[in-house]
């Protein structure tokens, strides 16, 4: 199977946008090589603007491109984006809906050898508790290329959460990807796995290894984790009667606390979180921190087996 | 001085608007909207390009209060200037009000920038002097009004160097430069100065001024739009709570409303005009 880097697809993306589409505008603040926007800064030299390491400022001169009717995506590290620049995402964008599409890379476990410090595992919360805000994280490099075409023409702000390293494409080339919508990939009748970013292909992988030990898992994509595709949850929450919910974020605030609250409220589930535990990571392999920190398919599987009982 | 008759009663008019604002809702911030009054009044009734009837017209002069807390001074300019009634001041503050705390774009005719987090307007300003570059439009002109105090945010220094480094010299940012901020004086909270050493080494053309005094504004931003390459600031002199005896040069009255005698008495102080 291909492999390819959500923030690879996204900078292929974003090229093919500026061609198609004027007022699209790129900043990055000096990180263009890794969150792939170089590309579009050699062919679109005049709409590409580099801030330098200064995030406040990316997004608030992000914002100001946008009330005057450009569509920016101001790219930098998911960390230096949600975390650093958080009052500024919240007064300077969501506050007045600005159309801006903030396309963090580097989110969570998987940046590796930097550690903690750039190891994002907060952002979806951050961002997920924003007014206005749309949250989007892409499974692989095919839905992260439609994804960026998508918010492009979505009106409001978004934030696109996209990973380093490479991830088996799930998707083919001709994925037909709806912003609101969260694809099945899978059906199954006695556990729902609900998963988004580097984790889905690793739920397909557990699906495949329930199978063989007699239990049925659906998977289902949650892309877009705000807003929810409240419909396709509650659906496969009352199907199966087991909810799993795996992402590469704190278990609190993210994708889980998003479907836990849904069910909550309508749908009361048994249910299993699959994410970092409410704790800071470390430098290491992106292979070594997600066997440490239980974000595998093994994870998953006993997770499924738990429920079962 | 007669020349700027009609600029000095509209003046007039919105500080008593401030004043009225400020003390139906019991709650804003006069000090720093006295201050400001002349270099709001001057930008939206001698200087701006702008169409009441379209607020969004694309070939506008846009401004940004980036120390948003002077929402009453501006609410006052644009309903003076048409964009709303001046009857509508009244509701300022008050729950289901359009007239915001602080500057809202999405609800108020004639915002261009939403603020109230201070250290983020410029950086805004910025993005929209970008974009009139990239369309073309060498004529638009985006103004800014920055508090000394503000200055200590270090987004607003990080927005100073991408104006520099962009040659953004269709962004006229103003320092309302009244010294005063919550806790007492700017130098003695946390020290601003040298304003003008410090735009200039940041490439900026910088020029010092009376705020109150409407030639010297004008000359200013004429100045300033003649400065090519590079961005520029004109640094206000202004007065705190000016216009109103008991407020002047008084950081107590940065976020404090007047009671009724009080209002009164300003409003009395503010009527020779």
């Amino acid at each position: 199977m291909a492999k390819t880097a959500t923030r690879d697809a996204y900078g292929k993306a974003l090229a093919q946008l500026g061609a198609e589409n004027e007022q699209v505008v790129v900043l990055d603040a000096d990180l263009s090589g890794s969150t792939k926007t170089a590309a579009f800064a050699k062919e679109f030299p005049r709409r590409f603007f580099n801030l330098g390491i200064a995030e406040a400022d990316l997004i608030g001169t992000a914002a100001g491109l946008a009330a005057a009717g450009k569509i920016p995506f101001a790219s930098t590290f998911a960390v230096f984006a949600a975390g650093r620049a958080y009052d500024q995402i919240r007064a300077s964008v969501a506050y007045p809906k600005l159309n801006v599409k903030i396309a963090a890379t580097h989110a969570g476990l998987t940046v590796g050898e930097d550690g903690a410090t750039h190891q994002m595992n907060e952002d979806i919360a951050l961002m997920r508790a924003l007014p206005n805000m749309t949250v989007v994280v892409p499974a692989d490099g095919p839905e992260a290329g439609a994804a960026t075409l998508a918010v492009a023409r979505h009106q409001g702000p978004v934030y696109l959460r996209l990973g380093r390293p490479a991830v088996p494409d799930i998707h083919g080339e001709d994925y037909a990807f709806d912003l609101f919508k969260a694809p099945v990939l899978r059906e199954g009748g006695d556990v729902a796995i609900f998963a988004c970013g580097y984790m889905v292909h690793l739920a397909l992988e557990a699906a495949a290894q329930l199978e063989k030990q007699g239990i049925s898992a659906a998977v289902v994509n949650v892309h877009t984790i705000k807003p929810l595709d409240k419909e396709t949850v509650l659906r496969y929450a009352r199907r199966c009667g087991r909810v799993i919910a795996a992402e590469e974020h704190s278990i609190i605030g993210g994708l889980g606390s998003a479907i836990a609250e849904v069910l909550g409220e309508e749908q009361p589930t048994h249910m299993v979180r699959i994410g970092v535990r409410d704790t800071f990571g470390e430098s290491g392999k992106p292979a070594e921190l997600l066997e440490k920190y239980g974000l595998t398919a093994e994870a998953i599987v006993q997770a499924a087996r738990k429920l079962m009982q | 001085m007669e020349e700027y008759a009609n600029l000095r009663s509209i003046a007039a008019r919105l500080r008593r608007h401030i004043i009225s604002m400020v003390a139906a809702a019991n709650s804003g911030h006069p000090g720093g909207s006295l201050s400001a009054v002349e270099i709001l009044t001057t930008l939206y009734f001698k200087l701006m390009k702008l169409d009441v009837s379209q607020p969004r017209w694309n070939q506008r002069d846009i401004f940004v209060l980036s120390k948003g807390h002077a929402s009453p001074v501006y609410y006052a300019a644009l309903a003076e200037r048409g964009f709303f009634s001046p009857e509508e001041l009244l509701s300022f503050r008050k729950i289901n009000s359009r007239l915001q705390g602080h500057p809202d774009r999405e609800n108020i005719p004639g915002v261009d920038m939403t603020t109230g987090s201070l250290g983020q307007g410029l950086s805004a300003a910025n993005g929209m002097a970008l974009a009139a570059k990239l369309d073309g439009q060498e004529q638009r002109w985006v103004y800014v009004l920055l508090g000394d105090g503000e200055l200590q945010e270090g987004q607003v220094w990080e927005a100073v160097m991408t104006a520099a480094h962009y040659h953004l010299d269709n962004c006229i940012a103003f320092v309302d430069w009244n010294g005063l901020q919550i806790d007492g004086e700017v130098s003695q909270v946390m020290n601003t100065s040298p304003l003008k050493e410090k735009f200039a080494a940041f490439n900026w053309h910088v020029q010092e001024i009376d705020g109150h005094d409407f030639a010297q504004i004008i000359a200013a931003v004429e100045t300033a739009k003649a400065a090519k390459g590079r961005p520029s600031a004109i640094i206000a002199r202004t007065i705190k709570g000016k216009g109103v005896s008991f407020m002047e040069n008084q950081a107590g009255w940065h976020g404090r409303a007047p009671g009724q005698e009080q209002a009164q008495q300003a409003l009395k102080e503010l009527e020779v005009e």
